[in-house]
């Protein structure tokens, strides 16, 4: 189980997270809502352990991770999936599939894995030898979901991944995440389209500027009068 | 000698030339593509290794025994010096680690004019690599065909490394986005590490071939190598590989083409026209021939 | 100046200044530096010992080098690590200037008639070779302040070297790699320092100005700076060219107080420690620039004395050269590492707010009793 408590994130005198409280218990999908710059991507960071908090208590399975360095918190199973893709764009898509199985050693077991992840997204199966760059932004997206699973997470941690993505891309995407969460992966789900985000949500909590604005299940917060409030300052129509 | 076989003289000087530049300008192309850290100390790993294997052939040792005994001592102090000046300096400011490697280099060249004196001293290499091969009118220096040689071999080898092997595929990660390798669990550290060494083996062997090839060494010897390699590398894109050799190969081929074109009165001047290309070249290419044609847009 | 009656209001309040309060304030700062200077210099001068005013001329040199550095460094963010170039060219343009006819005769045989027949006084060639770096610098910076960070860097290295094949080549010019000698030595503790406090003056106001403003935008996000309409090529240039200008100058001085040297002289070791200084002192700030210059060269004195070794009785070092040089650079990796924003962290000395704060009227702690 992911605990954040009171968590304080600063970047130098720029305040990001205020005594912001999380929890994700094992096979829940929790989705982190909010508008552009309201923190919810440095919650991320902070979790996987390339930004420290100021202040809070942080844990995964009861381990600090405040004071566990990034490739150890990857080796618990807390997997960031980052925002904008980032995959690596020079690599092959299976060079790319390779680098997300790189600390396990377990070979016959990282290639069942390939071909589930190339099961799930045929496409990729398709490209496998070709450059990621060459990906259309949905592939990439897919590519990057494949590459965070080949780490085995416990803990899936993806930070919008419908941004910038066609409606039937963004909806494939989350048939996925619906199946990830049937398999019983545990995920954190950061999202700017609330729609969809809350449609496969267990719970959810909503940032606004670096606070925990509203918190409950997704039916309640789907049925909330606030929520549109609290994403009025930069929010995007979604369908 | 006929025309062809200036021509050939020359071809073999330029590319021996370039594979020196060539081997020198990877390393320092794989710790920029990963750290954004541009190593100047790198030329001064090519004095290290000289001097060690030096001392050991003046104790008796048989050359390539203390050739390979150099070549180790540059890899270890590559590492040191990323273990001891560089990781703390993690994610600083690309300016910080720009000059951080220069107070590295001044250290390191004064410590050597203390320990070893600034004068310099002979570097006496085995016959093999002072002998001359006649070819019908041609004459080439042995040094320069086995030069080539080991180059061949060492950049076949690496090619091999970055495109079969984990780590040589973690490092490619590495360099083309550090926070997502950082993210999937790559061992960073050991990534670093690995292109430090490969960078530093590969300056010490330059080190040896170099200091054969010109007859001595002295403290500041690393100076102007690293420089050239700099300047291969910005040619071939910084922090690119491939890259790193194709701009040490045209380099090789600029410096010995404006040698041969030059009028005598102009040759001393050879450098200078060299920078002067470079500088007209990234007015073009701002980010060397295998970078983007993107410009800042100002 | 009349001076209005203290306006209404709780008591301790600050009383709102006369325009002849703020004209006073404001001339008060320089006034009192540039005449706590003049008091220094002069007692320098009548009372220091050779070697000290020797230092003391240094530092005023490396001021200037120092501050027209961080006009282009650290004001705008192009790391230029070649600008000794524009030094070598201001030494030496000044110095062929200036060398005595019967001299240039001697060492200088080639020169063309117009240059070999004359020599000038001191401020006309200082002011010439200054131009002539930022002709160079125009030309040179073109061309290079499109490119970006590092390739800047390695660029303007690049340049060094051009210059110093230049120098070390074009012998009928130069001499060539031997001793440039019998420069005049016109530069004095005055005429170095007032060149040291115009150069500071200029490059605070510059710094403080709108264009100092738009400079130090365009260095920290570009994108943002244009969409203002900030030319960032040109601001770049402007700042760049304005270095070249001091730096020149600076060159000549050096030359006339030296009075010979040679293209080694302009090289690594001199753009290393120029940048030393402005690094400790702090990239951006130019009361920062002053305070590294002044503490790096009296550091690096003292360590260059003890190089020579010494014998305290109980404890001998025998000489040791090179090992100031290796000082310098820990220290300098010590600073970036644990504080790369240099003493000052990119902000000035507010001597202004400082005497304020002293000057303020106290306020009366209310007593125990009363309350």
């Amino acid at each position: 189980m992911l605990k954040l408590e009171s968590v304080d994130v600063a970047y130098g005198h720029v305040q990001a997270l205020t005594g912001v409280s999380i929890e994700v218990r094992d096979g829940e999908l929790v989705t982190l809502l909010g508008a552009n710059g309201a923190g919810k991507s440095s919650a991320l960071m902070t979790v996987s352990g390339i930004v420290r908090p100021k202040a809070g208590a942080l844990s995964y399975d009861g381990v600090d991770l405040s004071k566990t360095s990034p490739f150890d918190i990857v080796k618990l199973g807390v997997i960031h999936c980052p925002e904008g893709r980032r995959i690596f764009g020079g690599l092959t898509v299976q060079e790319n599939l390779r680098m997300g199985a790189m600390r396990r050693a377990d070979a016959p077991a990282v290639r069942r894995d390939m071909e589930w992840v190339y099961s799930l997204f045929p496409v990729l199966g398709q490209r496998r030898r070709q450059a990621g760059s060459t990906l259309s932004g949905g592939e990439q997206q897919m590519l990057a979901i494949s590459r965070a699973l080949m780490a085995e997470p416990r803990l899936l941690m993806l930070d919008e991944p419908s941004l910038g993505l066609a409606p039937l891309v963004v909806k494939a995407i989350f048939q996925v995440i619906r199946e990830l969460h049937r398999r019983g992966v545990t995920i954190l789900l950061v999202e700017q389209n609330v729609r969809q985000a809350l449609a496969v949500a267990d719970r959810g909590y909503v940032l606004v500027t670096g606070k925990i604005a509203l918190e409950g299940t997704g039916a309640d917060l789907r049925a909330h009068p606030e929520l549109e409030q609290a994403y009025l300052s930069t929010a995007k129509a979604h369908p | 000698m006929s025309g062809g076989e200036l021509l050939l003289q020359q071809l073999i000087n330029a590319v021996s030339v370039g594979s020196l530049y060539a081997l020198m300008a990877i390393g320092l192309a794989m710790v920029f593509g990963i750290l954004r850290l541009i190593n100047f100390a790198h030329g001064d790993l090519i004095m290290v290794g000289s001097y060690v294997a030096l001392l050991l052939m003046m104790a008796g040792l048989p050359f390539l025994m203390a050739a390979a005994a150099g070549t180790a001592a540059s890899t270890i102090a590559g590492l040191v010096l990323e273990r001891v000046a560089y990781r703390p300096l993690r994610g600083a400011h690309e300016i910080a680690m720009l000059l951080t490697s220069f107070s590295v280099t001044i250290f390191l060249e004064n410590l050597a004019i203390i320990l070893f004196r600034p004068t310099s001293r002979p570097f006496a290499a085995p016959a093999l690599l002072r002998g001359v091969i006649e070819m019908g009118q041609l004459r080439v220096a042995s040094l320069d065909l086995i030069a080539i040689a080991i180059a061949a071999v060492l950049l076949l080898g690496l090619t091999l490394f970055v495109k079969r092997t984990t780590i040589g595929i973690a490092m490619r990660a590495a360099s083309q986005d550090l926070l997502a390798a950082r993210l999937m669990g790559i061992n960073v550290n050991a990534v670093i590490a690995t292109a430090f060494a490969i960078g530093s083996l590969l300056a010490g062997v330059v080190g040896l071939l170099w200091s054969a090839r010109v007859g001595k060494i002295d403290p500041l010897m690393g100076f102007n190598p690293v420089l050239k390699a700099f300047v291969a590398s910005v040619i071939g894109g910084l922090g690119s590989l491939p890259g790193a050799v194709i701009g040490a190969y045209v380099l090789g081929g600029l410096e010995i083409l404006l040698q041969g074109l030059l009028p005598s009165a102009l040759t001393p001047y050879r450098d200078a026209f060299v920078f002067a290309i470079l500088i007209a070249l990234l007015l073009f290419r701002p980010n060397g021939i295998l970078g983007s044609t993107e410009r800042e847009k100002i | 100046m009349a001076m209005r009656a203290r306006a209404g209001g709780s008591p301790g309040a600050d009383p709102s200044p006369t325009i002849g309060a703020r004209l006073l304030s404001r001339l008060l700062v320089p006034v009192v530096l540039l005449g706590g200077l003049a008091v220094a210099l002069g007692a320098v001068s009548l009372f220091a010992g050779d070697y000290l005013l020797r230092i003391v001329i240094i530092i005023g040199i490396n001021v200037i080098l120092v501050a027209a550095l961080n006009l282009s460094n650290g004001f705008t963010g192009v790391f230029s690590l070649g600008h000794v170039g524009f030094m070598a060219i201001g030494a030496y343009a000044a110095s062929i200037l200036t060398l005595p006819v019967h001299l240039k005769a001697v060492n200088l045989p080639d020169l063309p008639r117009w240059l070999g027949g004359a020599a000038l006084p001191f401020l006309p060639a200082t002011l010439i070779a200054g131009l002539i770096a930022m002709a160079v610098a125009l030309a040179v910076g073109l061309s290079l302040m499109r490119l970006k960070g590092a390739y800047i860097s390695v660029a303007t290295l690049g340049f060094l070297v051009i210059v110093q094949v230049i120098l070390v080549n074009w012998d009928s010019l130069t001499r060539g790699a031997r001793t440039f000698a019998g420069v005049p030595p016109y530069a004095t503790v005055w005429n170095v320092w007032i060149w040291a406090a115009l150069t500071v003056y200029a490059v605070w106001r510059i710094g403080a100005s709108a264009f100092g403003r738009d400079m130090r935008g365009a260095r920290d996000n570009e994108i943002a700076a244009q969409s203002l309409g900030v030319s960032v090529l040109r601001s770049r240039l402007l700042a760049f060219c304005l270095s070249a200008f001091l730096t020149g100058v600076a060159g000549s001085l050096w030359a006339h107080f030296i009075t010979s040297f040679s293209p080694k002289s302009f090289f690594f070791t001199q753009a290393f420690s120029i940048i030393t200084m402005l690094v400790i002192g702090g990239l951006g700030s130019v009361s920062g620039s002053v305070i590294g210059v002044v503490l790096i060269t009296v550091f690096s004195e003292l360590l260059r004395n003890a190089e020579r070794g010494f014998d305290l009785g109980f404890l001998r070092l025998p000489p040791l050269y090179g090992a100031s040089q290796i000082l310098m650079a820990v220290l300098f990796i010590l600073v970036i590492v644990f504080r790369p924003a240099g003493l000052l962290g990119g902000r000035e000395i507010d001597v202004r707010g400082i005497l304020r704060r002293m000057t303020a009227p106290r306020r009366e702690k209310p007593k125990e009793e009363d309350l």
